[in-house]
């Protein structure tokens, strides 16, 4: 489709240590229309964060490798682009929420200079007063009154910081916003604020979202598709319709949906998936689920699965669903 | 109604700050029956750590009364406090900073029983050590690893075996999950319930997390700036939430399933400083409904249903 704004072709991503070489991201394929938000879930060491970091091309310098695959970006190679062309292209066209508010604002600057400084390097055609108003203007926008903006961040709470992030991100109204749990570090009743803001801003400026997280709360309230990482690899993905409503989910999915508790419902006991993800620096032949999965069979142990097609916008990686595929 | 085990009388704690008094425990009256678990649910700042450490006596309270198995334990001489111990244990946060990093995983399990003295023979102990590992189901082989080694979810296992050393009667778990993923956070969950189960334990479970307090908890006080908000039992607390903070918290939660998908319920402003509090309802300047007799006087809770406690104007 022409559509797309991101378009991720079977990316590899390592991490070389002197100890052994990390295999974070292993053969990840995922497109994002314009004006959609993606929701990306799995837990700790899944990935999520390194697929984040390969797009905004900031893994660690010698450390953090793209072994292969290709990001296209609006007509960009990502992986091509000189480092002085995707500077131009930080901040502006793409732009990333971390997930800690009190590390990602620097405590000797004002807030107010934290978002001019995005602007005065993007449009330095504007004069200071035109910036000025254009601050002025985020602020408001994340709901914070502008003459706060010669405040330092630790004058702020953490939502309030988090939102001035969030102004910084915004500030140059990029195409592809990338948001590495926004939420996590904040209380249920700011998390909804920050939600609900980020919710209004990206229909207003119609910007595209990838949102990593590991809350499917967040998931199903706010995101259009949604991919399930695993061990560096999708697992599974599709509309939210598909995963929180469809009938045929990756054994994985299953588990994470039986592991958190359910305040609509009643259970008396969790199903937790058994066992631990397998360490990413040696993993296993076949299927990387297999060692957790109740339905693994001798096939899957040896042969990885493919992605098959399980509904018109539905993909599963697993061979239990091998026969109903079209593919 | 059972019996309760532990029990806080007008319990406060202020804390002294160059900008004033800091209400972190103001006031709480809140009892726990044999083999119960109360869940106290609050945002960050909101005093709910400070009223577990209150309740072990791990600080001392500024007034107020705690009262085990009937005995006030704040009258209790040192002496009698570090025998009562044995009875109250704690599991912490982040079982990445509350094991010793140089102790091996039974060094760190066998602490409790070296400190009361438990076992004259070394080979006792360790076979007391072998039995709490399978219990919390850490396999043997684990024994002479060290914390780091480990992932989060068997680290958090040593912290709860080493809760259980001395055979507890009152276990405070101070956010136990949270530090843990979804999947690693069930297992945690499953085992506190099982051990409570077969051995009968009385949990105060603190979390900010609503979705675990109800699964996990028979009684929910809910917690803002340091006082108690409402108190019930969960289906109640759950089924009909009284107070405007509690419905706000509810509300405030995404769930996970499209069929509850709407614009969420944003509750406006955040919690103000527990330094020198305003009087009356401190819930007042976030309150939808707040009006102007709310601000002139504190409203004390008040069982508006058997077991139903909540304090707020609109009950009185």
């Amino acid at each position: 489709m022409s559509d797309n704004l991101l378009k991720i072709k079977d990316l590899h991503v390592m991490y070389r240590t002197d100890d052994a070489n990390i295999y974070a991201v292993n053969g990840v394929d995922l497109s994002l229309q314009k004006g959609k938000t993606l929701g990306l879930v799995g837990e700790t060491g899944a990935g999520k964060t390194t697929l984040a970091l390969s797009v905004m091309r900031l893994l660690p310098d010698n450390v953090g490798f793209v072994t292969g695959g290709s990001i296209t970006f609006d007509e960009f190679e990502v992986m091509k682009l000189s480092e002085q062309d995707m500077r131009l292209l930080r901040g502006k066209d793409i732009s990333m929420i971390f997930q800690d508010p009190m590390t990602s604002l620097n405590p000797i600057k004002t807030v107010g200079s934290q978002i001019d400084e995005v602007l005065e390097l993007h449009h330095p055609e504007q004069s200071a007063t035109e910036r000025a108003r254009q601050v002025d203007r985020m602020m408001e926008m994340v709901g914070i009154p502008a003459n706060r903006k010669g405040e330092y961040p630790h004058q702020f709470s953490g939502g309030m910081k988090q939102r001035i992030v969030i102004a910084i991100a915004l500030a140059c109204n990029p195409k592809l916003l990338l948001a590495d749990e926004p939420t996590t570090a904040l209380d249920v009743t700011i998390q909804a604020q920050v939600l609900t803001m980020m919710n209004r801003l990206k229909s207003q400026l119609g910007t595209s979202m990838i949102l990593i997280t590991h809350d499917l709360g967040i998931v199903a309230q706010i995101c259009d598709e949604v991919a399930i990482m695993y061990a560096g690899e999708i697992v599974e993905k599709g509309t939210v319709e598909d995963i929180f409503e469809g009938t045929v989910h990756h054994p994985y999915t299953v588990g994470l949906f039986g592991a958190i508790p359910n305040l609509k419902e009643k259970t008396r006991r969790l199903h937790p998936i058994e066992g631990l993800m397998p360490d990413p620096a040696t993993l296993p032949q076949g299927c990387y689920f297999a060692d957790r999965c109740e339905h693994c069979t001798v096939r899957c142990r040896s042969e990885s699965p493919q992605m098959l097609r399980v509904g018109e916008t539905h993909r599963v990686k697993c061979h239990l669903f091998c026969n109903q595929s079209g593919v | 109604m059972g019996v309760p085990l532990i029990q806080t009388k007008n319990l406060k704690k202020f804390f002294n700050t160059p900008y004033g008094l800091l209400h972190a425990v103001d006031d709480i009256n809140i009892s726990i029956n044999k083999g119960q678990t109360l869940g106290v649910v609050g945002e960050s700042g909101c005093g709910k750590s400070t009223l577990g450490q209150l309740m072990l006596r791990l600080l001392e309270p500024t007034s107020g009364e705690i009262l085990f198995e009937g005995d006030n334990i704040l009258n209790y001489s040192p002496a009698q406090m570090n025998e009562m111990r044995r009875k109250m244990q704690i599991i912490f946060q982040d079982p990445f900073a509350s094991l010793n990093p140089r102790m091996t995983v039974s060094e760190i399990i066998a602490e409790p029983l070296k400190v009361f003295n438990v076992y004259k023979k070394k080979n006792d102990m360790l076979a007391r050590v072998f039995e709490l590992m399978e219990t919390v189901g850490l396999a043997e082989r684990f024994v002479n690893t060290y914390p780091h080694e480990l992932d989060g979810g068997r680290r958090q296992r040593i912290g709860v075996a080493r809760a259980l050393a001395l055979d507890p009667k009152f276990i405070v778990c101070d956010e136990p999950v949270s530090a843990l993923d979804v999947s690693i956070q069930a297992q945690i969950l499953n085992l506190l319930m099982d051990l409570q189960d077969s051995q009968g334990f009385t949990y105060m479970f603190i979390t900010h997390d609503l979705s675990v307090v109800k699964h996990i908890s028979s009684n929910i006080a809910v917690m803002y700036l340091g006082q108690c908000v409402e108190f019930s039992d969960t289906d109640g607390l759950f089924d009909s939430p009284l107070h405007p903070y509690t419905c706000g918290l509810l509300e405030s939660i995404p769930i996970p399933s499209l069929k509850h998908r709407k614009e969420l319920h944003v509750m406006e402003g955040e919690v103000v400083s527990p330094i020198d509090p305003k009087p009356g309802c401190r819930f007042a300047p976030r309150c939808p409904d707040a009006k102007a007799q709310c601000t002139e006087c504190s409203v004390p809770l008040k069982e508006v249903s058997p077991g139903h406690f909540v304090s707020c104007i609109k009950y009185l």
